[in-house]
């Protein structure tokens, strides 16, 4: 892997959950984040996925500095940003910008769009001159593909997809080397969330960004993403390559998510074994003990209850796809999505197992 | 036929003017079949469902043709006293936002309950049973403790299934399903797709599912109807869409969705944006986004064209979209 760009090292964060207005006594913590270790290389991007809680907007958050760590690193570029404050802070912060989830609500309504993808300049402006910034914006908006003469509209005047489009514009504006994006196409309908990847995918390439995209929808992260962490309760379960996770699952979890999404071809139907997971997420202010998957795991035994799994690539695997990181003492492989149809295969540029047999470190 | 909307128009008038969202719906479902009704947001999909249960918002909507039959009945001329029996006891719907359309200040045993009592005539005693038995069915765990409980007491996928329950509760023969599990995680999702799905083949209901989602519609239904600005483009049979789509616009809804069992190149993205109601292109409502769009597009709104026996495609290259 070339050298990181992000190393994230026991990140934590906790709210407190407390009772009283006057006199306020802490009864307990949400633990939103609880150990979450990840590295992102320079131009990659990594997905990362959970259901709905499990903790994806907190580090995102904190990644972007919107959010103190309770505890853990964030090392950007090799210095530990967690640590910093004033200046220093600023100009880290800089280079790492969120895109957010709902484009409806994240863009202020009385703002012309030129003020909107122009306020970072607000905040930084030694970033730009002030007597250059119309023209800046207007070419922000012509890289996302708006028509550059929009400036002095209002977000009511978009659609959704344009709007979206305004916030990556925004994202963009201080020239950053990463952005974390969250569920940034997940209100958007299905055409023009093509549109908007496809958006992204090309600004990637053409200003070197590393992403850390963050959806619910597995379709999607496997399409944009090289690298893949899925999230339960507060903490990663596994992470790898994206056909090492999708392709190769070993941790219960990540089965049981990937067994769920529906393939659309009605063909797949009869033969697809669905795992139906019981019940419920219990709550993070009270995560089980042990393995936090376990309430709801058919594979639990009692060593699952008194021994939390480390994620690491488990013994078992020596090599190969199934080698890749997984919390779970009792890792199995097993193929939980469809293979390709061979009329599929010959699109798909990274079917095969040998050729990530081949690049995993 | 079951139910059957036939050439249906609704339109909202409004301080900017009159948004034409449905113009010309039709379509059917049998008892035991599940219809899809697939579309980008703003198609028609909604209104045409409040239309089918007469729960329209009338002003400012408007319903300026056509006939829902049920049961070869016309929905559309009865009053609104005879539709309000039918509705609850023979048709009922599911809604995206459980949250919102379950009463906050009932727990939900009273509102289940509640059914019993109104259109069967049950004592508040039998009606608490039933509705224990009905939470029991679309599994809430504890059902005996948990019928006192709030709507906010429950998860997302609980509330979900305890509207299921609710819709469910004088066995309906017609439900319709509004986006039911797009709030929901995918595993939600499956837990209560999977309930609906065997619930609907227990009772031999009839199912319009209105989704937007690809995956969903290959998961369950047996025919697809699909709606752009008001008007179903394409209908057929699930399988024959998912292998050849006769209508651009369904081909581009395929071709534009990442695949979990595949890493593909470029998505496909139908260029443009969904027409404004209130100015639908002349001709077909899709040439302004159609690649394969020509002149008579422009000037020709085509008919719903049969493709085969159970198809149809309101596309006048239906053929070359089909075969190309
Ligand atoms: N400010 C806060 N105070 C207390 N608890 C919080 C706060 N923000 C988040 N949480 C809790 O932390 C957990 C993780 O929340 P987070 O928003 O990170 O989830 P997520 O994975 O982004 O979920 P979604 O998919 O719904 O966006 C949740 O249980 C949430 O209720
Ligand atoms: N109560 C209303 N007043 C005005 N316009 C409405 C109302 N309800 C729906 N519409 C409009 O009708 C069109 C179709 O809406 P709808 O059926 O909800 O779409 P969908 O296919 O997303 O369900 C949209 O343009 C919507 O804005
Ligand atoms: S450690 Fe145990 S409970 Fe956790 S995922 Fe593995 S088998 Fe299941
Ligand atoms: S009628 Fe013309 S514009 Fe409409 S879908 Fe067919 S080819 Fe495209
Ligand atoms: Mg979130
Ligand atoms: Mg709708």
């Amino acid at each position: 892997m070339a050298e990181p760009i992000l190393e994230v090292s026991g990140l934590v964060k906790h709210y407190p959950l407390t009772r009283g207005i006057l006199f306020k006594k802490q009864i307990g913590a949400v633990r939103a984040v609880d150990g979450v270790d990840f590295d992102l290389a320079r131009g990659e991007t990594l997905g990362i996925v959970g259901e709905s809680g499990c903790g994806k907007s907190t580090v995102a958050k904190m990644l972007v500095n919107l959010e103190r760590p309770t505890a853990g690193s964030i090392r950007y570029q090799g210095e530990d940003i967690t640590k910093l404050s004033g200046r220093a802070l600023k100009t880290v912060r800089r280079n790492i910008q969120m895109v957010f989830q709902d484009p409806y609500t994240s863009l202020n309504p009385r703002m012309t769009v030129g003020d909107i993808i122009g306020e970072p300049y607000d905040i930084h402006p030694e970033a730009a001159p002030k007597g250059d910034r119309r023209r800046r914006v207007q070419d922000l908006l012509d890289v996302v593909g708006l028509n550059p003469e929009y400036v002095n509209r209002y977000p009511h005047q978009f659609s959704g997809g344009q709007r979206q489009r305004i916030g990556i514009a925004r994202g963009l504006a201080l020239r950053p080397e990463v952005i974390v994006a969250d569920e940034p196409v997940s209100a958007l309908d299905v055409s023009v969330q093509a549109q908007v990847i496809n958006l992204m995918e090309r600004l990637q390439d053409e200003f070197d960004l590393s992403y850390i995209f963050i959806a619910h929808d597995l379709s999607i992260v496997r399409h944009i993403s090289d690298r893949v962490g899925v999230m339960y309760l507060g903490r990663i379960v596994e992470i790898g390559r994206d056909a090492e996770i999708y392709d190769h699952p070993t941790h219960p979890y990540t089965q049981a998510l990937l067994s769920a999404v529906p393939v659309p071809d009605p063909e797949a139907r009869e033969h697809r074994e669905r795992i139906i997971l019981a019940g419920d997420v219990p709550s993070p202010a009270n995560p089980p003990s042990g393995c936090r998957f376990r309430t709801r795991c058919w594979k639990a035994r009692e060593r699952c209850e008194l021994e939390m799994p480390p994620l690491a690539v488990p013994a078992v695997f020596a090599a190969g796809p199934a080698a890749h990181d997984s919390a779970c003492h009792f890792a199995e492989a097993k193929q939980v999505v469809p293979a390709e149809t061979a009329e599929n295969a010959g699109t798909a540029e990274n079917a095969g197992t040998a050729e990530n047999a081949g690049t995993a470190e | 036929m079951l139910l059957e909307v036939r050439d249906l128009y609704v339109e909202f008038r409004t301080r900017d003017g009159v948004a034409k969202a449905v113009n010309g719906v039709g379509y059917g479902v049998d008892a035991g079949e599940t219809l899809a009704v697939l579309g980008e947001s703003g198609s028609g999909k909604s209104v045409t469902a409040q239309t089918i249960m007469g729960i329209l918002d009338v002003p400012p909507g408007r319903i300026t043709g056509g006939e829902v039959l049920f049961q070869g009945k016309d929905l559309l001329t009865l009053k609104e006293e005879e539709r309000r029996k039918v509705r609850g006891a023979q048709m009922a719907m599911i809604f995206q936002d459980a949250l919102s359309s379950l009463n906050p200040v009932l727990s939900v045993g009273d509102q289940l309950g509640e059914m019993f009592v109104v259109h069967r005539g049950l004592s508040r005693k039998d009606a608490r049973a039933r509705a224990i038995e009905l939470m029991d069915r679309v599994r809430i765990p504890g059902a005996g403790q948990r019928v006192r409980d709030y709507p906010h007491q429950f998860s997302g996928g609980m509330r979900q299934r305890i509207m299921i329950a609710m819709a469910l509760a004088l066995e309906p023969a017609l439900i319709i399903a509004d986006e039911p599990t797009t709030a929901l995680d995918v595993t939600v999702q499956a837990q209560v797709m999977d309930l609906l799905a065997e619930l609907q083949r227990e009772y031999d209901m009839g199912l319009i599912l209105i989704t937007h989602d690809l995956g969903v519609v290959a998961d369950v239904a047996d025919r697809i109807a699909v709606m752009y600005a008001g008007r179903i483009v394409e209908s057929a049979p699930v399988h024959d869409v998912y292998k050849a789509p006769a209508h651009p616009y369904t081909r581009g809804l395929l071709d534009s969705i990442p695949r979990l069992d595949q890493k593909g190149r470029e998505l496909y993205a139908i260029k443009g944006l969904p027409p404004n109601l209130m100015d639908i292109p002349p001709g077909c409502a899709f040439h302004p986004r159609c690649p394969m769009a020509q002149d008579v597009c422009r000037t020709d709104e085509p008919p719903l064209y049969e493709v085969s026996e159970d198809r149809g495609s309101a596309c006048h290259f239906w053929r070359e979209c089909l075969h190309g």
